[in-house]
């Protein structure tokens, strides 16, 4: 195999007394700059956090199951709802991609570490202890109860007189910074450290979803800093953005958080897009399907996601010039969504199909997102958003693009690179059980809930009355609930069981196509790459494993893209 | 080290979408009747146009600086930096004053949107020229140090430095723009 340069130069020695082969247990870990290390904490990170944001939901549900209910109180459950939507977005969901993106950005493209790892192990405390900044406000008097997206005037003081929601700006900000960092250092990364030879169209797809996630990320978290930093300005020192009363505007509070919350939807499906069609070619054994489309759809939902924020707001009012406008942009979005539907129906066509857990997952991910997909747009349809909004539907509707969605992307991701991570195979068995546990749980919780919140019961309100057929569907979705539940502990206990003493996973266990898989042991050593394999098409990785049926060699055939440009920068 | 120049812009495109989240909601309120007379009556175009023009002159000392390390010019970057420096602490000092002028007259962040959206726009950019003097000193004290005595300009730290600076001058160009002229010629709100 040809040489290339090591581009990431690695310490070769070690510190004074510091051996670099012994292991300083958590100093180790709390010290690291290594791209493969702070991969790894995010995504414990984002575990211990589902952890806390699962017990609290669980909590709900069971003040929910029955009518009447006098197990929470009011102010409880307003403090249980906005800490479980809250936490699920920014302290799982994010961190979950970042590790991710973390672990795999720099394998892939042949770097041996992120552009800037100071910045990267910044940006992992910054969005850690803004988590332990948020939950800090438990202990500090109250959480925040406004609902995750915290909307004015119930954020300001009059309303909301514990200091729990001075924690959510604090602690989101925090988050925040790290986020753009982060954000910042992959767009360098990706656009700096690609090995020669590796061109824009060799990359492969997650690495683009995470560019184009970059993007997102710094154009749309600054308008949620800013809103952050008004209402704490508003809360601390008595400034008027929100307070109504005073001429504010409790509709600003909403242009600028959904002006960041659509974007943020988008930031959070991208990368499981990334990693589907990353699970979907290998377990099918076929390049991705219509690789330019897969990348092209992705850079249109980029940019679309920054036109369509006001579907968000239809029930404010806006007119009907404005609501018509938004309706049709939300419709718009749906199409290059669906391109990548049956972009992925197409790879797993005529392909030989290996169902191992990654791949069930990715399964079950087109028919849940796409369920999703079709509830969201049904919401593009003012008269429809009207009737349904705030009620249960919205509530299943988010689940099955966030769950059904964006986790499912992330556990097919989990199953399809563990053994690369950890050095070990996951039990098949066990994981087996767990995805079944874990889908029937999901779908016995949320699919009951598009029928409630059809018949209107409200989100967001602590009891209900024993209306007909409120408690049998509420007890349902309870137990899907505490199903899941039980398929989580059940994934920590496979996970667990994995790293202690699961089977040793060879360098390349699925026979996969791109280069986090050609380094010569599961898990990777401190140094990536000494060399990298030649890269000349996306799966330079099965080039090098079947020279003489090299993507490169057929161009013109159904191949997925292999043009031989050189890079383009 | 490309690389660095590359982050840099990427700040500045990000903190570009933050400073336009504050010009929304001072254009917002700003809408509203009453405000402009507020905004006429409270603000001095003069006076804050005098230290605009030094803020932009500093962008201009920096470029000076920069030139002078690529022609190896050691003295030249000290003295050009230093004077940067001065242009841009005078900037801030020029702010300091007319927030202390209106604090007088009762005007602050508390007082109504006109104050609440005026000191929040104004002391955030306020904020990142403080950030960027901390930089310029730090740059200066390697200046000093000799850091950029070397016969061949190969460090990127200037460069980088200078995309923000002029970055936070055009911000403050907009914000001078839409705050303190701006109101001159329209009549929304009056």
């Amino acid at each position: 195999m040809a040489a290339h340069p090591v581009l990431v130069p690695e310490p070769q020695e070690a510190l004074p007394d510091l051996d670099i082969n012994s292991s300083q247990g958590l100093l180790q870990w709390i010290s690291s700059v290594d791209h493969k290390q702070i991969g790894l904490m995010y995504l414990w990170m984002s575990m211990l956090f589902m952890f806390v944001g699962g017990v609290e939901i669980l909590l709900i549900r069971v003040q929910l199951a029955v009518p009447n209910n006098t197990f929470l109180g009011p102010e409880v459950y307003n403090q249980l709802f906005t800490m479980h939507g809250t936490t699920m977005i920014f302290f799982v969901a994010m961190p979950a991609i970042f590790g991710f993106a973390t672990y795999l950005v720099p394998l892939m493209i042949g770097a041996n570490d992120m552009a800037f790892p100071q910045l990267n192990a910044l940006s992992l405390w910054l969005t850690f202890f803004g988590g332990l900044l948020l939950y800090f406000s438990f202990l500090a008097g109250g959480a925040p109860d406004a609902g995750w997206f915290n909307y004015a005037p119930l954020n300001q003081y009059n309303y909301s007189f514990q200091p729990g929601i001075d924690y959510y700006c604090a602690g989101l900000l925090l988050a925040g910074i790290g986020t753009v960092s982060a954000a910042c250092n992959f767009v360098v990364t990706i656009l700096r450290y690609r090995v020669p030879g590796m061109g824009l169209k060799q990359m492969p797809v997650f690495v683009w979803m995470i560019l184009i996630n970059a993007f997102l990320i710094i154009a749309s978290f600054p308008a949620l800093n800013a809103a952050l930093a008004m209402l704490l300005l508003d809360r601390q020192l008595h400034a008027h953005f929100f307070d109504t009363q005073a001429g504010g505007s409790a509709v600003l509070w909403q242009h600028l958080f959904w002006l960041f919350g659509h974007p943020e939807v988008y930031i959070l499906i991208l990368p499981s897009f990334g990693i589907l069609s990353e699970v979907f070619a290998v377990f099918s054994r076929k390049p991705v399907f219509g690789y330019a489309f897969i990348v092209g759809s992705g850079i249109t939902i980029g940019i679309l996601a920054f036109g369509v924020w006001i579907h968000h707001m239809l029930a404010v009012g806006l007119g009907n010039v404005v609501n018509g406008f938004f309706s049709a942009s939300s419709m718009l979005i749906g199409i290059p969504t669906g391109i990548k539907i049956f972009n992925w129906l197409a790879t797993m066509h005529g392909g030989s199909l290996r169902f191992s857990t990654a791949m069930k997952f990715a399964v079950a991910f087109l028919v849940e997102f796409t369920i999703g997909g079709l509830s969201g747009i049904a919401f593009a349809i003012v008269p429809i958003d009207l009737q349904l909004t705030d009620t249960y539907f919205v509530v299943a509707h988010i689940h099955y693009v966030f769950i059904g969605g964006t986790l499912f992307g992330l556990l097919a991701g989990l199953f399809y690179w563990f053994p690369k991570m950890s050095g070990r195979l996951l039990n098949e068995r066990l994981s087996n059980w767990f995805f079944w546990l874990f889908v029937i749980g999901f779908n016995a919780t949320f699919l009951v809930q598009h029928v409630l919140g059809t018949l209107g019961m409200p989100r967001r309100v602590y009891t209900y009355p024993d209306l007909p057929g409120w408690g049998t569907l509420n007890m349902i979705s309870s137990i899907g609930g505490f199903l899941m539940g039980a398929a989580t502990l059940l994934l920590l206990y496979i996970i667990i069981k994995g790293i202690r003493s699961g089977h040793a996973a060879p360098a390349d266990p699925w026979d996969a196509y791109t280069l986090e898989w050609s380094t010569p042991t599961s898990p990777p050593t401190l140094q990536n790459f000494d060399r990298v394999v030649p890269v000349r098409s996306a799966r330079p990785f099965r080039d090098l494993k079947r020279p003489n049926d090299a993507d490169w060699l057929k161009p013109g055939k159904k191949q997925g893209y292999h043009a031989r440009e050189q890079a383009v920068d | 080290m490309r690389e660095n120049k590359l982050l840099i812009k990427l700040v500045v495109v990000t903190e570009t979408f933050f400073f336009g989240s504050l010009l929304l909601a001072f254009v917002y309120f700003s809408l509203a009747p009453g405000f402009r007379a507020q905004q006429l009556a409270a603000l001095d175009l003069r006076t804050t146009g005098l230290f605009t023009l030094l803020l932009f002159a500093s962008s201009f000392t920096y470029a000076r600086a920069e030139a002078s390390y690529r022609r190896g010019a050691a003295g030249g970057v000290k003295g050009w930096l230093l004077a940067t420096i001065g242009l841009g602490g005078a900037f801030l000092v020029g702010q300091a004053r007319e927030f202390r002028g209106l604090f007088a007259r009762h005007i602050d962040l508390a007082s109504n949107t006109f104050g609440t959206s005026f000191f929040t726009l104004t002391g955030f950019h306020g904020l990142h020229v403080l950030v960027g003097l901390i930089v310029l000193g730090i740059l200066a004290a390697m200046a000093f140090a000799g850091d950029f005595d070397r016969d061949r300009p190969n460090s990127s730290v200037l460069s980088a430095v200078g995309i923000y600076w002029h970055f936070v001058d055009v911000v403050w160009a907009v914000v001078f723009s839409v705050v303190y002229v701006l109101p001159h010629f329209t009549h929304f709100g009056s």
